[in-house]
């Protein structure tokens, strides 16, 4: 036995696992060195990216940095009355190096993120604490202005003590840590960030089904017609495909405003009054049809490539055992089709839960999505932070729903086309 | 045990997919109860398009078709208790062997042990024993084929259709499906149309075969006599191999016919087709039926130069250069007997009159 499994030589004396490493090595390196620009691609365009998000998400440095002798003074007080002497002076301290810097403009940004009101309370003492004398501090503070003397701002400086924070992913979810350390809701008036998750989840939920129910049939007929019709109707499918996302929502801005073509033809048949011309825009309504128009071909075309594959003959056969035409689609055709199901539903959810510009243009205020609130974030209150968290929250969403597809059909089971 | 002959029926049935070319010309074909009719002809003569129209997925443009004696152009697919074996099979990809068989019971509501026997029953008949709980996809051809056809036959089906269903298969595995589609049938009794373009499939297992020829039945009848006795000339020539001459019919009498051939020789053929002197004619025989060293009593005896040899084993084949024919085959058995067979010698020929067949002339 033991001679059996001696090493085997090659002619020239190494060992023939050596040797087949050796020769393999050659290859190996070719292959890395091809693929190699597209890796580094991803790293820059991809990983990089999504690695400064979730950092930018949690990181609450700069203010830290900002009022490093406040914060020290801060750690003994229990943040339930106003804090002592010690805090103030910390803090004019701190505050007067940023004013001299001129660094201040960011502090007032960064502690107005967190309670409203704090911006001009900082532009106030900014000026008055240029005459203020040495000792007693609290109380030449607390005469800026009066929110000096309210205790809640002073604990909302506190909170942004910690370098790492993950109250930017509580706020996207409506909710805060309070005084004692809990996390509670925002008030009821002020959970809206709840409505945009929800109706994001909703309005990708039925654009998938929508797509679903008309993509079906289509990708169906696509596939068993004749070629010259099929590549008639492929390109009817792709025409939307090659048309610019903005041209197509503006033309159905254009069709489906209050004076616009869908309610003329209404009005011109009679099925509502002149007076009385739904709206169809700037509600979810608009969103639903523009964005279902938009993300059809991603459901038709790996549908489409899964019904190619299957033999028409299986539908035959499955009439000629005696299943009536429904029992043989059922059973035979359906099942035979849910890779490419599962394929176009999750493209078109995935598409649909980060889609920006269609409910920004076509939504109105009942139409927006939560990648409009992201997109408000990162241009108008510049709150970066912010937007990454909700950013990744959504990145989140999208792997569980993977996740789920995975477990239910199993990821394998997809086929793309 | 009288059985219906007319089982099933094609009563002058047409079919055009276009309007402007028909496919099936007036055809009419009647199938006994229980028998083994093969479908035979070239690609595009209309076989498959017939078999398609009795399983219901084309409807014939005029005529009707009857299945025991009941008129069924109006009846789907799914109601008419037709078994079929498709060319690629056709197995659910998404099911088990099991479930594959038991679909067309489940289909009609059949209890779940009846199901359970029935499938054992059809598979231990295409011995597949064992393996219900496969894929088709971890099957061989083989075992996908012997599916198919215990797929067509599990729900006791009036007639069981295939379409060339032994094409995808290697030479060895078509012969021994063969051998045991033919043995299915001969044991359950059920009708079979099988539709095919290989004769070698059609003579082995048919009863009868029905050779196809643009839209319409060249010939119906049973191997032996299509083989020996084919009726006109493309079935002479499609059947097997076939050596044949072009000429005119100079002497007409009941039982022969004297043939004068375009190169000038005269044959005495048999005349199977023409009636008259003056008519053109192709005479058609078996290389088997020429021997070398005719005997006296042979009516044809010429001779041939050797223009090729090919070695077959049990046989060596002869091409010779016959009177003006140089493609004229001869099939001399091996046998220890040396004869002078070379390339350019020249060899006598001969044959008896009623096996050279005098058929219409070639288009």
């Amino acid at each position: 036995m033991s001679s059996e499994t001696q090493k085997i030589l090659t002619t020239d004396g190494i060992p023939l696992e050596e040797s087949l490493k050796k020769a393999e090595k050659k290859n190996k390196i070719k292959a890395f060195l091809l693929v190699a620009p597209l890796l580094l691609f991803i790293l820059i365009t991809y990983v990089f990216p999504i690695g400064d998000m979730l950092f930018r998400s949690v990181d609450d440095r700069m203010v830290t940095n900002m009022l490093p002798k406040t914060f020290k003074a801060m750690e003994k007080w229990d943040g339930k009355e106003m804090p002592p002497e010690k805090v103030f002076e910390a803090f004019y301290l701190d505050y007067k190096i940023l004013v001299e810097e001129k660094r201040h403009g960011k502090l007032s940004t960064q502690l107005n993120y967190e309670k409203n009101g704090f911006k001009s309370i900082l532009k106030k003492l900014a000026r008055k604490q240029k005459k203020f004398e040495e000792g007693n501090y609290k109380e030449q503070i607390m005469a800026v202005h009066k929110r000096w003397a309210n205790v809640e701002y002073w604990r909302a400086i506190k909170r942004r003590a910690p370098e790492y924070t993950y109250s930017k992913y509580l706020k996207g979810i409506d909710m805060f840590k309070n005084e004692d350390g809990k996390i509670v809701q925002v008030p009821e008036d002020r959970r809206i960030h709840k409505i945009l998750w929800m109706r994001t989840l909703e309005v990708a939920l039925f654009v998938t089904i929508f797509c679903f129910l008309m993509g079906y049939p289509i990708a169906h007929l696509l596939a068993t017609l004749p070629m010259k019709y099929s590549n008639l109707l492929m390109i009817c499918v792709l025409l939307p495909f090659w048309t610019s996302l903005l041209v197509r929502t503006a033309s159905w801005m254009i069709l489906l405003q209050q004076q616009g073509v869908v309610n003329d033809f209404f009005v011109l048949i009679g099925l509502v009054t002149d007076d009385n011309r739904p709206e169809m825009m700037y509600n979810k309504t608009g969103t639903y049809v523009a964005m279902t128009q938009i993300l059809l071909p991603f459901m038709v075309l790996p549908l489409y490539s899964v019904m190619k594959t299957i033999s028409p003959s299986l539908m035959r056969a499955g009439k000629s055992l005696g299943g009536t035409p429904f029992v043989a689609f059922w059973k035979v055709y359906f099942p035979l089709t849910i890779p490419g199901i599962g394929a176009g539903c999750l493209l078109v959810f995935i598409l649909a839960i980060g889609y920006y510009i269609t409910p920004a243009l076509v939504g109105g205020a009942s139409g927006t999505l939560i990648s409009n609130q992201i997109a408000f974030h990162m241009k108008s209150t510049l709150d970066w932070s912010f937007a990454s968290a909700m950013g990744l929250m959504l990145l989140t969403g999208v792997l569980v729903v993977y996740w789920i597809y995975n477990k239910l059909v199993g990821i394998d089971n997809i086929k793309l086309g | 045990m009288s059985k219906n002959q007319q089982y099933v029926r094609f009563d002058k049935v047409d079919k055009s997919y276009d309007g402007k070319v028909l496919v099936v010309k007036d055809l009419n074909l009647d199938i006994a109860e229980g028998e083994f009719v093969t479908m035979l002809g070239p690609s595009g003569s209309g076989k498959t398009t017939c078999l398609m129209m009795l399983a219901g997925f084309e409807t014939p443009t005029n005529g009707e078709i009857y299945l025991d004696s009941n008129p069924i152009s109006n009846i789907p697919p799914h109601k008419r208790g037709i078994g079929m074996v498709f060319q690629n099979y056709a197995l659910f990809p998404h099911m088990t062997v099991y479930e594959n068989l038991a679909f067309p019971l489940k289909v009609r509501k059949i209890p779940k042990d009846e199901i359970d026997k029935k499938v054992d029953k059809v598979l231990s008949m295409v011995s597949l024993t064992g393996f219900e709980k496969r894929m088709p996809g971890q099957l061989s051809g083989g075992q996908q084929q012997r599916v198919a056809v215990a797929r067509a036959l599990v729900f006791d089906p009036k007639v069981v259709l295939m379409d060339e269903p032994l094409g995808a298969l290697d030479k060895n595995l078509r012969e021994s499906m063969q051998y045991e589609i033919k043995h299915i049938h001969e044991s359950i009794g059920v009708t079979v149309v099988y539709v095919t373009h290989d004769q070698g499939e059609a003579l082995t297992m048919s009863n009868r075969i029905a050779v196809f020829n643009d839209g319409k039945v060249q010939q119906l009848s049973s191997p032996d006599e299509l083989y020996e006795a084919p009726v006109n000339s493309f079935v002479a020539e499609f059947i097997g191999e076939n050596n044949t001459f072009s000429g005119e019919v100079v002497d007409v009498s009941k039982e022969k016919c004297k043939v004068k051939l375009n190169s000038g020789n005269e044959i005495i053929a048999n005349p199977i087709r023409v009636k008259s002197n003056g008519e053109k004619t192709m005479v058609s025989l078996r290389p088997e039926r020429a021997i070398i060293n005719p005997e006296d009593k042979m009516d044809n005896k010429h001779k041939g130069k050797i223009e090729e040899v090919i070695y077959h084993g049990d046989h060596t084949r002869v091409r010779l250069n016959l009177l003006g024919n140089n493609e004229f085959i001869l099939k001399i058995p091996n046998s220890s007997a040396r004869m002078d067979i070379k390339v350019g010698n020249e060899i006598k020929v001969g044959w008896n009159s009623q096996d050279s067949r005098a058929l219409d002339p070639k288009q």
